[in-house]
């Protein structure tokens, strides 16, 4: 079980509800849930199976790398940022 | 291609003789013939001072004086500035105040500083900024560099 | 001559507890940098090399129908020429650019030689490599190219559009996955919200709503780009390169020429600057091909017009802000819209200046809609803390709008408001601990602040910026030698002085004087993986894998010692650089001693680190300006400045200083004078430093410094970067030091001579 957090761009798919508790082991395993809840979410988040890229996974305010196979730790929050490269 | 000119000069205290082709600037006859890369190309247009050398007492950029035009000339660079006894003093205020960060401009900030000391040994805060004006820096704001400019008076007052 | 103050709450503490940590060596690089006998990258020369030149597009927009180079390649001294039909086909391939996922090849691969059309003036369509460079620039006179010249769009508004010339007719808009029926020039729109925008402004007492634009503007690092390749018959190729990243160039070119990463060298030489212009690769590529083509070694250097044609500028910009506050100061809402120009191809930085945007304040309902937007411009690079001077000189321009209407203190406003460990950032990820609170006091509080100014047409301006930094992966590898002295490589160009500030963090832990450390910058094949120096990242990040690497030799002494004397470990310790026992046998050697003897029984003491931390805090200032406004001229001359940073740790003062310095004169010029000039054909007008102008020496006075060290918990020495936030808040305090002193109020950047009469008459 975590909190994720909804992209603003995808609160029209939600209804505007912005953050929600969802049950999964994986980063991955969450936006299946999330699919099953709000249909057509998934194309959004993901590309080819990979995390759509210039999107980051923050996950209790750290990246994690591991994208969609990232273990979710219990209640953590989980958030999809618009990925940036420093200068 | 033009025939090349045949050039005698004084480079940092020892005489040197060389061959170059009238369309080349000083700054490549000391980068590309005579492989002294200290003198260094930021604009080749005589707006940034990155090559700043002093041809026969004067602070010139060596990027708008031609290679020929040197014959019979003294010339000094960046890399005749060490004496017998280390680093002249300007080289080691420089270090001390930390007035170089990527150090691109420093070979041309060090010569400018040297032709402003020698015209003017107790130059102000205003004299070195009005100087160094042809000199740009990005890195540093500047400061530090006047500072370590200041700081070297005192010292080539007692190396005289 | 102002003194040069450094505030640190714990000074006396820290000094008491590290011995090199706060003190100011000499940098180990220093002397080959003062007698001109460091390598910069046009410095590099080798037997036989020749020299490439580009030839570039005139035309801001145009489809390239034919190139013929046959002449150019029958010229004397001409020995390859290239296009880009000479790269691989980059069609259908991807790029891996790691956080940012996979991405198309070909723009990256048509922004280093345009294929089909060139997209912004100075856009590399062909190159040639010559025994000389006079040759070769001869020669590119004699390559034909058939344009068909198409209408430029040169402002991001315009380019948003919908009748607007399309940079490309295939870009569509993306909107995360979702792409936009019709093509368009904008790439594409993001969006953050937080809490309730409606509430929020019910909540206010005040409301303002403004628009702010920013001038294209150019890094200006005064080395211009170069490029040594050498191709050998065996496929491996050897580059020279002067850049912020040596594995970021090996990555790029080994993608851009699909060849394997281990067939590449990457020999990174000395950098004259980057400030983010020194990530992308230009000439790289374009170096390599040439060298493949005439078995030669060849070196690329730009002249000073190709640098500002082609490479870096950071994003002109549109930023429309709407903000409400309450009667006492308190921010309850804000509103905006960004659009950040991204050149002739997708990818400005507009999402870091979403993020930075309102970080140093914490507001409870926020929303930030984001464009990244091509035009025909160069495709621009990261500069100096990216995306965030355009979007923060909103926000600190319209708080001081507030104070003046209210009558507050600009000092409280931002002390009110500021953003304290744990609230909730607008893109939603928690604050960690930063240091906004005490550096805006430290600002409040200091001298200049405290003494009025005084006489006409003078106003004094403040303003505060944040920056995210970054952590990112660095690499190093120590070695003790038998005298006791530690090799240390690292992976990260020095740009300004981090050889020592990295050493110094390895001396520390050993106990050993900083110039018993010699740190060398080596090349990819040396050294573990590590990214650009970039980010302020490096005295962070390579200075906490140095820092490992001392603590690893540390343990390793410690257990040749205990083997030596026979004793539990346990029963050993470090410090100082003295090795003694604590079980009261009161037994000692120093590092030097133990390092000869297990140099003499061949034992190898030393480690390879790798980090990637992510705890690299937000970095903070507030600045103060006094300037004085010529009413008839527009000039505006800076009377006095402080700048007032948090640095988390100062490892060496000096340095921070200079950081600090060196970035607010890039905001004083950015402020003031800095511009891309087109014209209406979309031809850069000003691609040299005497008319695109930057600050010299004379334009400037001392500029003050005040560290304050507020330590990021997530470092063994508690540093986080210093330098980039620096260039943030020096555009906004200007902006409201001119409206202070003349009353008026200019959201357009820059506020030159001309835009500050037109203002004032105006007004009148």
């Amino acid at each position: 079980m975590a909190i994720v957090h909804i992209p603003a761009l995808l609160h029209s798919l939600t209804g505007d509800v912005r953050k929600l508790e969802v049950e999964g082991r994986t980063v991955g395993d969450l936006i299946d849930q999330l699919e099953l809840l709000y249909p057509g979410i998934r194309d959004r988040l993901v590309e080819n199976g990979h995390l759509r890229s210039g999107l980051a996974i923050f996950v209790d305010g750290m990246v994690r790398r591991e994208a969609l196979e990232y273990e979710v730790p219990p209640g953590s929050e989980v958030l999809f940022v618009p990925a940036v490269a420093g200068g | 291609m033009a025939a090349k000119v045949h050039v005698t000069a004084t480079l940092n205290g020892e005489p040197v003789e060389f061959l170059c082709e009238p369309r080349q600037s000083l700054l490549e006859v000391l980068r590309d013939e005579l492989k002294l890369t200290g003198s260094k190309e930021g604009c080749n247009n005589g707006n940034c001072g990155a090559c700043s050398v002093i041809l026969d007492g004067l602070l010139v950029d060596a990027c708008i004086v031609l290679g020929a035009e040197i014959d019979g000339c003294t010339v000094e660079t960046i890399e005749g500035l060490m004496g017998s006894d280390g680093l002249h003093p300007l080289q080691q205020t420089f270090l001390e105040n930390a007035a170089l960060q990527c150090g691109i401009c420093t070979p041309g900030f060090i010569m400018a500083g040297k032709a402003l000391l020698e015209k003017n040994p107790q130059a102000s805060e205003g004299d070195i900024r009005h100087w160094c004006a042809g000199n740009l820096c990005r890195c540093t704001g500047y400061d530090k560099i006047v500072r370590a400019i200041m700081d070297a008076e005192p010292q080539l007052e007692v190396k005289k | 001559m102002n003194p040069t103050q450094t505030m640190a709450p714990a000074q006396t503490e820290v000094e008491q507890k590290y011995k090199v940590i706060g003190t100011r060596p000499i940098r180990h690089d220093g002397v080959d940098k003062v007698t001109g006998r460091a390598v910069y990258g046009a410095d590099v020369q080798l037997p036989g090399m020749l020299h490439g030149k580009v030839l570039r597009s005139p035309h801001a927009h145009a489809n390239i129908k034919s190139i013929n180079t046959a002449k150019a390649e029958a010229l004397y001294g001409v020995k390859a020429v290239m296009t880009a039909a000479d790269f691989p086909d980059s069609g259908s391939r991807t790029a891996n650019l790691g956080e940012l996922g996979e991405v198309p090849l070909k723009p990256m691969c048509d922004n280093v030689m345009a294929s089909d059309k060139a997209v912004y003036h100075g856009h590399a369509v062909a190159a040639v490599a010559a025994t000389s460079p006079h040759i070769a620039e001869e020669a590119l006179g004699l390559i034909e190219v058939e344009y068909e010249v198409l209408p430029p769009v040169m402002d991001v508004l315009k380019a948003m559009d919908e009748d607007s010339p399309l940079v490309h007719e295939d870009l569509y808009t993306d909107e995360l996955g979702e792409k936009s029926a019709k093509p368009s020039n904008v790439a594409s729109h993001t969006r953050h919200v937080k809490g309730d925008l409606s509430q929020g402004f019910a909540a206010a007492d005040h409301v303002l709503e403004r628009e702010y634009r920013c001038a294209t503007v150019h890094q200006g690092y005064i080395e211009p780009h170069a490029a040594t390749a050498m191709w050998n018959p065996d496929g491996y190729l050897t580059m020279w390169v002067t850049t912020q990243g040596a594995f970021t160039v090996r990555t790029s070119v080994h993608q851009i020429l699909d060849i394997p990463v281990s067939k590449l060298k990457v020999i990174p030489t000395e950098i004259g600057g980057g400030f983010g212009g020194k990530i992308p690769v230009y000439g790289e590529p374009v170096a390599a091909v040439l060298s493949r083509k005439a078995r030669r070694p060849v070196k690329v250097v730009m002249d000073r017009t190709e640098v500002f044609q082609a490479t870096g500028p950071t994003s002109g910009s549109y930023v429309k802000l709407k903000m409400g506050v309450t009667n006492q100061g308190r921010i309850t809402a804000a509103e905006t819209m960004l659009a950040y120009e991204a050149g002739g191809y997708p990818g400005s930085i507009v999402a870091l200046g979403g993020i930075c945007m309102f970080a140093p304040y914490n507001i409870d309902n926020t929303t930030i809609d984001m464009y990244d937007v091509v035009v025909n411009k160069p495709k621009t690079a990261a500069y100096r803390a990216p995306g965030a001077p355009n979007s923060e000189f909103a926000v600190e321009c319209m708080l001081d709008e507030f104070c003046e209407r209210l009558g507050l203190d600009p000092m409280e406003i931002r002390l009110l408001n500021g953003a304290k460990e744990g609230d909730i950032q607008s893109h939603g990820i928690p604050h960690p601990r930063i240091g906004c609170i005490e550096t805006t006091e430290a600002a409040r509080d200091c001298e200049h602040y405290q003494t009025p100014l005084e006489g006409p047409n003078r106003g004094r301006g403040v303003a505060s910026g944040y920056w995210v930094n970054a952590g990112l992966t660095s690499s190093v590898t120590a070695r003790l030698n038998g005298d006791g002295t530690v090799t240390l490589q690292e992976g990260s160009t020095d740009i300004g002085g981090t050889r020592t500030s990295i050493a110094m963090q390895l001396a520390e832990v050993l106990g050993i004087p900083v110039e018993d450390v010699v740190p060398s910058v080596v090349d990819t094949d040396s050294v573990g993986y590590t990214e650009v120096t970039g980010g302020s990242r490096v005295t962070f990040a390579t200075g906490w894998a140095a820092y490992n690497a001392g603590q690893a030799i540390k343990s390793q002494l410690i257990e040749q010692a205990a083997d030596l004397w026979k004793v539990d470990k346990d029963q050993v310790s470090l410090a100082d650089g003295v090795i003694t026992t604590t079980n009261g046998d009161s037994r000692s050697m120093t590092i030097k001693e133990l390092a000869a003897d297990l140099s003499q029984k061949g034992i190898d003491v030393g480690s390879r680190e790798t980090v990637t931390p992510q705890n690299h805090g937000g970095a903070y200032a507030t600045h103060v300006v006094d300037v004085e406004v010529d009413p008839d001229t527009g000039k505006v001359t800076i009377l006095r400045y402080t700048a007032v940073q948090d640095a988390g740790r100062a490892i060496h003062p000096s340095y921070v200083e200079g950081q600090m310095q060196g970035g607010v004169v890039q905001g004083i010029g950015w402020a003031l004078n800095e511009e891309y000039f087109y014209n209406e054909d979309g031809l850069l007008m000003n691609s040299s430093f005497l008319d695109y102008r930057m600050p010299t020496s004379l334009d400037l006075p001392m500029i003050e410094t005040i560290i304050v060290e507020v330590p990021n918990p997530g470092h063994p020495y508690g540093v986080r970067g210093v330098g980039e936030v620096p260039i943030v808040p020096p555009q906004a305090a200007i902006s409201n030091a001119i409206a202070r002193a003349v009353g008026v109020r200019l959201g357009d950047l820059p506020m030159s001579p001309q835009t500050v009469v037109k203002a004032l008459s105006a007004k009148s």
